[in-house]
């Protein structure tokens, strides 16, 4: 098992930046998940890991050592690739045994390894079969296996389950939240799936066009999203975001939102006059909070536990509410919505998080 | 019942068609000819005479030099295929490799081999090879005397295996698309499993391109049995030095246009067509326990 630091990690194609000098400690043992929309770098930066793409700017450590010219081999470290990569002509137990034949190993030991990684996934009686004769999500349990036997330091999961059907993701993800608390290893987790990310993640890192835009764990990410970016990517449904403009005439700052009555904001530590306000959707209350106002439905999402109303303010902003379900609705009512002061994130002209200043009064 | 079948395999047949009304029309007639021939006496002047199995007797039993062109031809097949075919792999997978730029690049690498089935490569070869061809004065500037490569008995023939070495075109191709249609990360995976590039191609590539390779084999066995034109060419049409470059081809040629021995020589063609049957056979047979295939049923 290893820690990994990553220094001023940068990664070109030419003249083409893909990934712009990250820093990251990852802790030994801890199960970090990349997260960010297609095309960030994810995969980049994961394969820079692994050494199937050369690093071409800064360091990468596994432990306290630097492995930038390090053969993957050599790395000990095991990949679970998106295709899962399984070798169409090998049966299962040939699949999970042939990397292991690349080191000089005690053939019992081999086979220890690979009884207890096929008992670990239940795949024992799936041995004999190809790849071809095995549905998506036993493939996906093989590919993992396979990683498992080599009892690396380090695991590296490419988006291994998008290939799967709803119902088994949430299944596998299960499996392999069970599988790092057996096994403990460090774990870098690439996903697009913010779902899979909050719900298996000690912390998550979200990248966005190669670089960093904030790396937390899961509640940190939720309640204090560092910038807009982080606010709009995690969560599901997505956060509400308001523009508002600041009104600062009369000694106390007052926030004007299109369709929405003004409000005081709280001291801010910033001077823009515009700032935009963001509020979850579990956060918006139907017929009560702090700062109210009317909307109609346009459309309501019912999902058994929640129901989802899209609500257009007078503005013509359509306003994301998660309610209880309890109650139904009609698109086409007019209903009065309200949120409290509270439960607002503020982000400034540039976007970034500017966190109110506790009333001194309050403090005392 | 035959609507049925009609509307299902029309299609099929109507793409066919313009193979099978050539067959029909030109090949066939002619290939049943011969079939007759082959059981006849026939100078081209006089009209056919039934002999039933005897051009097939005195072939078998008599002709010394039918033995002869067997073994010429088995020689040059056991030989050329195996070093054509190798050839073919390693250009493709260096193109695969690195030099994925353009499709010109693949163009040039196509063309000796394209130029290398033509007649004027062969008179080319006869030159470079001859006693004071290019190759010798090469090998003179080392201090070496060449041999007459072409015109001793005992080289002859590996010059043509050479020259089929550079025939390595359209196996190439189609190696390339079957290297192209091994998944990437199948190596990235094995790499990072530590998987020596040697066995990486022995139990990866290997396997995986098995269906190509055994395509690309009966193909070229076919094809190398018929060998003709460099044959003809370089031997001057008799299959000399002492009959080395006596192909089954050349010889059927000979008997053929130079003896008007039609009969004998549409039995020759008969015995050629078996043989390559056979080993066609042969290959067919023993794949199922070589070839993997991917969408394989079972
Ligand atoms: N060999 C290459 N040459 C040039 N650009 C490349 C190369 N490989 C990847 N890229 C670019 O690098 C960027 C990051 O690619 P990467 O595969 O890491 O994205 P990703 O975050 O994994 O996306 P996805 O979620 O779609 O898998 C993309 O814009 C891609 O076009
Ligand atoms: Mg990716």
């Amino acid at each position: 098992m290893a820690g990994l630091t990553l220094r001023n990690v940068g990664k070109r194609y030419g003249a083409l930046s893909i990934i712009k000098g990250l820093n990251l400690d990852i802790h030994d043992g801890e199960f970090l998940v990349l997260v960010g929309p297609s095309g960030c770098g994810k995969s980049t930066l994961l394969r820079m890991i692994a050494g199937l793409e050369d690093i071409t700017d800064g360091t990468v450590a596994i432990g306290n050592r630097i492995v930038n010219d390090l053969p993957a081999s050599k790395r000990e470290l095991s990949m679970v690739f998106q295709s899962y990569a399984l070798y169409p002509h090998m049966t299962v137990a040939k699949n999970l045994a042939f990397g292991l034949q690349n080191f000089k190993m005690p053939k019992a030991e081999m086979e220890r390894r690979v009884a207890e990684a096929a008992r670990i996934l239940q795949i024992e009686k799936l041995m004999d079969r190809k790849p071809r004769q095995l549905s998506g999500g036993q493939k996906q349990r093989v590919a993992i296996g396979r990683a498992i036997v080599r009892e690396p330091q380090l695991f590296l999961f490419d988006e291994p389950l998008s290939n799967l059907d709803a119902e088994l993701r949430v299944q596998m993800r299960a499996e392999l939240a069970s599988l790092y608390a057996r096994l403990g290893t460090t774990m870098i987790y690439v996903t697009h799936d913010q779902v899979e990310a909050m719900t298996m993640a000690s912390r998550i890192v979200v990248l966005r066009a190669g670089k960093i835009e904030q790396v937390g764990t899961p509640q940190e990410l939720y309640t204090r999203p560092q910038n807009l970016f982080v606010a709009g990517f995690i969560g599901s449904p997505k956060i509400n975001m308001l523009q508002a403009k600041v009104d600062r005439a009369s000694g106390e700052a007052v926030a004007t939102v299109p369709g929405l009555p003004a409000f005081s904001l709280p001291t801010l530590p910033s001077a823009d006059d515009g700032l935009t306000l963001c509020v979850r959707p579990g956060a918006v209350h139907i017929g009560a909070g702090e700062v109210m106002t009317q909307g109609t439905i346009r459309l309501v999402e019912y999902l058994g536990n929640e129901s989802l109303l899209h609500i257009a303010l007078s503005s013509g902003q359509v306003l994301l509410v998660s309610d209880n379900g309890k109650t139904s609705y009609r698109s086409g009512e007019t209903i009065s919505i309200g949120f409290d002061r509270s439960d607002l994130h503020y982000f400034d002209a540039a976007g970034q998080r500017v966190e109110p200043i506790q009333n001194e009064s309050r403090l005392q | 019942m035959i609507k049925r079948f009609i509307a299902r395999n029309a299609p099929g047949y109507i793409f066919l068609s313009p193979w099978l009304l050539g067959f029909f029309l030109l090949a066939l007639g002619p290939i049943l000819a011969s079939l007759y021939l082959s059981f006849t006496k026939y100078d081209m002047v006089s009209d056919p005479r039934w002999v039933g199995f005897a051009n097939y007797e005195y072939m078998f039993t008599r002709d010394r030099r039918f033995w002869k062109a067997l073994e010429v031809t088995f020689t040059y097949v056991a030989l050329a295929v195996p070093a054509r075919l190798i050839m073919a792999l390693s250009v493709a997978m260096l193109l695969d490799k690195g030099l994925r730029t353009i499709g010109l690049y693949r163009a040039i690498f196509y063309l000796p081999s394209l130029l290398g089935a033509s007649i004027a490569i062969a008179i080319l070869w006869r030159q470079l090879f001859e006693q004071n061809g290019v190759v010798n004065q090469v090998l003179a500037v080392f201090g070496i005397e060449g041999l007459a490569w072409i015109t001793n008995p005992d080289t002859s023939l590996y010059t043509l295996v050479i020259l089929a070495m550079w025939q390595f075109g359209s196996p190439m191709l189609i190696f390339l698309a079957g290297l192209r249609g091994i998944p990437r990360d199948l190596y990235e995976a094995a790499e990072i499993d530590g998987t020596p590039k040697w066995r990486q191609f022995t139990r990866i590539t290997l396997p995986l391109l098995a269906p190509v390779i055994f395509f690309n084999l009966v193909l070229q066995t076919i094809e190398s049995f018929k060998t003709f034109s460099s044959a003809f060419i370089i031997s001057n049409g008799t299959g000399a030095p002492a009959d080395s470059l006596l192909f089954f081809t050349v010889y059927l040629f000979n008997e053929a246009f130079k003896f008007f021995r039609m009969g004998y020589a549409s039995a020759l063609a008969w015995v050629l067509l078996l043989i390559i049957g056979a080993f066609t056979a042969i290959a067919f047979l023993t794949s199922k326990y070589w070839v993997h295939y991917e969408n394989e049923r079972d």
